[in-house]
């Protein structure tokens, strides 16, 4: 598969808020840009920059902090360049200056001679890099996408799948009036982020939050029902696959079956319900959520219910036996 | 399953009104239908995954058809990108 790589230049693009803002700013190298960044590790350079090039991760970012730059500055007061200049030699994807500070001028002016990109951020080393593996992380997790809706009901994660037309987009709408969350529609995007957390949002950030409503068009839903009802991202926690009422298939009516589906090598409870006229499917997506909870939460309602039967059916036949010798005296 | 590719001839790529009738055209058939654009495969009977797909003039896409209509299905959506989706 033709995997789109990731450059530099997204990196800089990466629209990131908050604790997970990197506060990149290119100020040298702007031909280098368009250099692949091909892991989501990141190298502190200290022992290449002291001239020391064996088993140097040149494929990573390179990060330099208070240390590092002090000691450019050092080398740079002795006329010493032959380090900085072998090691533009490697195919570096960028260096990341932290603490605001800009590079000393001959290094500077190394990597615009090697359209080598620096990037400077205003944060600390620790933080940067702690966010740039958080950020890289999920730029290089592993993705697919799924056709369905993804929605957010009593702060869990549904997936809502089916074929086309069996009313997905209607039972998103009735959870979405019911104050519920949409996160996507249609094409939901799925990326597995720490080896086991699905996290699930739309495809396309400008036409994100909108839905496609048979008989109504496209609608926005972000005007119609305000930012209360939208989510950029939530995590896939529960699958409910709609299908057309088939009377021939059975369907499970304890709930002590415990049926997943496998996204990315990560297996997610999911239900089966089926549509019918008269089945009101939000409701019994909102009790699914709900259930779901208190199964998080330790408590499996129809494992529950059978051990009540159970207990009790042992306590009536020990009865029985009991009062059964009563009888026979 | 069938598969044909094809290259957007109207400037304005697939937006809203291509997308509808693509997804009408699709919707008479029983096969499943999907485009595929680079890496992006999504099913070409839902209106917001086809404008999610972003394809814009001159852009190869490819559809899929897999069924029992299967080349039915192909040659009727191949035929909406040939008249550029009677625009222009």
């Amino acid at each position: 598969m033709d995997e789109k790589r990731f450059t530099v230049l997204d990196l800089l693009d990466l629209d990131l808020k908050e604790h997970d803002a990197l506060e990149l700013r290119c100020i040298c190298g702007r031909k280098g840009l368009g250099r692949h960044i091909n892991s989501p590790d990141i190298n502190r350079p200290g022992l290449a920059l002291s001239g020391f090039f064996e088993s140097f991760a040149y494929q990573r970012i390179q990060l330099i902090g208070r240390g590092e730059a002090a000691y450019l500055h050092l080398l740079a007061a002795e006329g010493r360049e032959d380090g900085v200049s072998k090691i533009f030699s490697f195919p570096i994807p960028c260096f990341i200056f932290s603490n605001g500070e800009p590079p000393a001028p001959m290094f500077a002016e190394a990597a615009e001679a090697a359209d080598c990109p620096i990037l400077l951020s205003e944060l600390s080393s620790t933080e940067i890099s702690s966010r740039l593996m958080r950020v890289l992380n999920n730029v290089f997790a592993p993705k697919t996408s799924v056709h369905g809706v993804l929605v957010e009901v009593y702060g869990i994660g549904i997936l809502l799948v089916g074929e086309s037309g069996v009313g997905k987009s209607e039972t998103a709408l009735e959870l979405i009036e019911r104050g519920h969350r949409l996160v996507a529609d249609d094409v939901v995007e799925i990326r597995c982020v720490s080896g086991n957390i699905l996290m699930g949002s739309g495809a396309n950030k400008v036409i994100g939050h909108h839905m496609e409503i048979r008989g109504l068009g496209i609608i926005n839903v972000t005007h119609l029902f305000g930012v209360g009802a939208i989510r950029d991202k939530k995590q896939v926690q529960l699958i409910c696959s709609l299908e057309e009422w088939d009377s021939s298939k059975v369907y499970d009516r304890i709930g002590t079956d415990e049926k997943t589906m496998d996204i990315l090598g990560v297996q997610v409870p999911q239900l089966d319900i089926p549509v019918k006229p008269g089945r009101n499917i939000p409701i019994i997506v909102e009790t699914a959520a709900m259930n779901e909870r208190l199964k998080k939460m330790g408590y499996h309602s129809a494992k529950e219910f059978n051990q009540n039967i159970l207990r009790w059916l042992e306590s009536e036949s020990a009865r029985a036996v009991y009062f059964g010798r009563d009888d026979s005296i | 399953m069938v598969e044909k590719t094809t290259v957007i001839k109207n400037r304005a790529g697939i937006h809203a009104r291509p997308a509808a009738l693509i997804v009408q055209t699709a919707g008479k058939f029983a096969s499943k239908v999907s485009l595929q654009k680079g890496d992006d495969t999504i099913n070409a009977k839902s209106i917001m995954g086809i404008i999610t797909l972003g394809a814009g003039f001159g852009t190869e896409i490819r559809i899929i058809a897999d069924g029992e209509d299967e080349t039915d299905a192909v040659d009727a959506i191949e035929r909406l990108f040939l008249t550029r989706f009677e625009e222009e």
